[in-house]
């Protein structure tokens, strides 16, 4: 039985959809997650040293201290990440498998699961150096490590329960992030309570104990708990919202456009994936603040990147997407009496408002200095008449089917990054700072904000052009695209 | 009037579609039967111009729909579910394929009401999304939307399956009022034999891509389509198990 279930899950994990990538793509998430992975044993290995070298105090008791904020940190990544893993259980009811054997199985696979495994990066290798550097007791690390190991899996299993609690989960990270700023100022010190029950651990070998009996009792309540939702009608369920109309009317002064652009809206209203695409757009607006320090603000071209990413945060995100938003009914849309070119304007639309919008937030910078204020000007008339455009052209190359149902991967699809969606980044990011330096180092800086602003007008004056162009590509390459839409995941 | 010559769609090496000829008149309503793989589907796509025919084409009302797009203002069809929005409710669908096909809100509202015992209520009113119907709730919103703005050329492929009875009928009723329209070309496909040969005037049987079988339906179309598919289920039935039977 165990052999088939591995088998499954093998296959499961080979042939899933993100092992289809090209090459270059595997190998440079293969570098991503050894990265993520050095950096936690980086993390492990160089945190005892780090403490030393900054006379904190004796190292175990500084970790001791923070240890509630890294497991926190870490609930609050497993339940917005880690989801209870249903998906391949359905068709195994139907099998002459006990319930309970599923209910192993689905659990067994949450505890060899990424988010646990990856404490080991760094637990491991602080209590090596603990043993070796700090001579510490041997049997007290052993204790330490094994109470943090118990911790781990306590929150694993606790993750179990907690699908869909959103109204305590929300109010609870409110409370830690609140305690966090607390401490920060000096007002209120949750560590003072929390550090005594981890120090407990170390300094009472056999305090693992109490750990482990709330892992055992855990995993228990969650296997029950599980049992008790294997039922089409409890948690195997998706979950049905009742559906929202809103009048939208409004919109059609816009005129043909409009039947679109109603759409749209409704897409990024509904939708979990295009809701998560446009509130991260709109994340980008502080963008900014991460070239505030010294080594970037004495250059300008920074900031002209900079005001290209705060204001057109949506653009990219959303614009390098079409027409892959459409996907999941794009045989209709071919099929139906739809001028390519209201299709396009309609995104084209909503890019420009959510540019403009963005940019109204931007105003902020201008309390860093009018030079900030200048760049995200710039930055946002070259994205309205240049971007605007030539990420729609991007799109065109883009075949990747988008799951509106699912926020994952809402980060970036890996198909899309193919190279001619690569070469467009050129004239999009490098160009306009091209032209900044051009005019800034030959005449002075306002001339080169003043530069980009110029070419992004002619961008708009040019639009036209390029959705010709677009026109074109769409057509070339309507027949694969209607066949990658097709392929599913 | 459509009018399909030397069609052809040939994937890797292997040829799923290969007609010489098919001319269907303008009003006519034709029923498109066989096995899985037999091209039914291929046939509808190349139709709607959402796949390249390897050689041949294709001409509706004299356009040909694999260069010219204007075929698109006269045409609908209901192929699958991705023809289907999954995040409108259905009376926004509805408006939604309206406005393309130049309808406005209270001719759609009328066409709702008029077809409201085809949706027996279920689908329309339920404050759900289209994601959120059933199977055969889905497929009644979009044989519905199929029929917006007066279509000459209406592509239903297996418009039967997932409905429960009483709406196979009503479907049936429907089809029946197209196929009488002269001026509306109807093309279903559908392995219910018994539905395909009541509602439409004629029958096509496709077998590995190719035209078997083409007659105006008469009282014994049914009979011979039956036998036919009789015929080849029991040539590829193995011997061994005849035996024990």
């Amino acid at each position: 039985m165990i052999k088939q279930f591995i088998n499954l899950e093998w296959k499961s994990f080979t042939r899933s959809a993100a092992f289809k990538q090209n090459l270059a793509f595997k190998i440079l998430m293969i570098f991503g997650a050894i990265y993520m992975l050095a950096l936690l044993g980086g993390l492990g290995f160089g945190s005892y040293f780090l403490i030393e070298k900054l006379e904190l105090g004796e190292p175990i008791r500084v970790v001791n201290k923070y240890l509630i904020y890294y497991f926190f940190f870490d609930l609050a990544m497993r339940y917005v990440l880690q989801k209870m893993p249903v998906t391949n259980i359905k068709p195994l009811l139907y099998l002459p498998i006990t319930r309970s054997n599923i209910v192993k199985y689905a659990l067994g696979k949450t505890s060899i699961s990424f988010f646990n495994i990856a404490h080991a990066f760094f637990f491991i290798p602080f209590s090596i150096v603990l043993l070796v550097k700090g001579d510490a007791p041997f049997i007290n690390v052993l204790g330490w490590h094994l109470a943090m190991i118990c911790i781990t899996y306590t929150i694993n299993y606790l993750n179990v329960f907690m699908n869909n609690m959103d109204s305590v989960f929300y109010p609870v990270i409110g409370l830690i992030a609140a305690s966090g700023i607390l401490q920060y100022y000096g007002i209120f010190d949750i560590t003072t309570y929390s550090a005594p029950v981890f120090d407990f651990f170390y300094d009472n070998a056999f305090g693992f104990i109490i750990p482990l009996v709330l892992v055992v009792s855990s995993a228990y309540f969650a296997f029950e708990y599980f049992k008790k939702q294997l039922y089409l009608d409890a948690g195997l369920k998706t979950e049905v919202k009742e559906a929202s109309t809103e009048d939208l009317s409004f919109l059609d002064r816009f005129g043909k456009v409009s039947t679109y652009l109603k759409n749209d809206i409704k897409l990024i209203k509904r939708n979990k994936r295009a809701r998560t695409t446009f509130l991260v757009g709109f994340l980008f607006v502080f963008y900014g603040f991460f070239f505030m320090n010294d080594i970037y603000s004495s250059i300008n071209g920074m900031k002209v990147f900079a005001g290209l990413f705060c204001t057109g945060g949506f653009l990219f995100m959303f614009g390098g997407l079409v027409p892959s938003w459409d996907s999941s009914y794009y045989k209709l849309m071919m099929s139906q009496n739809i001028p390519y070119r209201d299709f396009l304007l309609s995104k084209w639309w909503l890019m420009i408002a959510s540019t403009v919008v963005s940019t109204l937030l931007c105003t902020l910078y201008l309390y860093f200095g009018w030079d900030w204020w200048f760049a995200m000007i710039a930055g946002a008339i070259y994205n309205i008449g240049f971007n605007s455009s030539v990420v729609l052209l991007g799109g065109a190359y883009v075949k990747t089917p988008i799951d509106l149902m699912s926020s994952k991967k809402a980060f970036g699809d890996s198909k899309a990054f193919n190279a001619k969606t690569l070469l467009l980044v050129i004239p999009k990011l490098f160009l306009p700072v091209l032209i900044y330096y051009a005019f800034a180092l030959t005449i002075n800086e306002s001339a080169g904000f003043i530069a980009i602003a110029v070419t992004g007008v002619l961008g708009l004056l040019f639009r036209n052009k390029i959705f010709d162009l677009i026109e074109r590509v769409y057509k070339k390459e309507k027949y694969d695209t209607i066949a990658a839409y097709a392929q599913k995941d | 009037m459509i009018s399909i010559t030397n069609l052809s769609k040939v994937y890797n090496g292997v040829s799923v579609l290969d007609i010489d000829e098919l001319k269907i008149h303008k009003g006519q309503a034709i029923g498109l039967v066989g096995n899985n793989g037999a091209g039914k589907t291929t046939l509808f796509s190349l139709l709607l111009d959402l796949i390249q025919p390897t050689s041949g084409y294709i001409l509706s009302n004299d356009i040909k729909v694999s260069e010219s797009e204007d075929w698109k203002p006269f045409t609908s069809a209901f192929v699958d579910e991705s023809f289907l929005i999954g995040y409108l409710t259905p009376e926004e669908y509805f408006y939604f394929i309206g406005e393309l096909r130049g309808q406005n809100k209270a001719d759609i509202d009328a066409l709702m009401a008029s077809y409201s015992d085809f949706f027996n209520g279920e689908a329309i009113g339920q404050k759900k999304y289209l994601r959120d119907l059933s199977k055969g709730n889905q497929k009644k919103v979009g044989i519905v939307a199929a029929l917006i703005g007066n279509p000459e050329v209406v592509i239903l492929d297996e418009p039967f399956a997932n409905l429960d009875p009483s709406t196979q009928i009503r479907l049936k009723k429907i089809i029946k009022q197209l196929a009488d329209d002269p001026n509306t070309t109807v093309l279903v496909s559908s392995h219910d034999l018994q539905h395909v040969t009541e509602v439409t005037q004629r029958v096509v049987l496709l077998e590995k891509g190719k035209v078997v079988m083409d007659k105006e339906k008469t009282a014994g179309t049914f009979a011979e389509l039956e036998n036919y598919f009789k015929g080849i289920s029991e040539s590829y039935a193995p011997v061994p198990v005849m035996e024990e039977e």
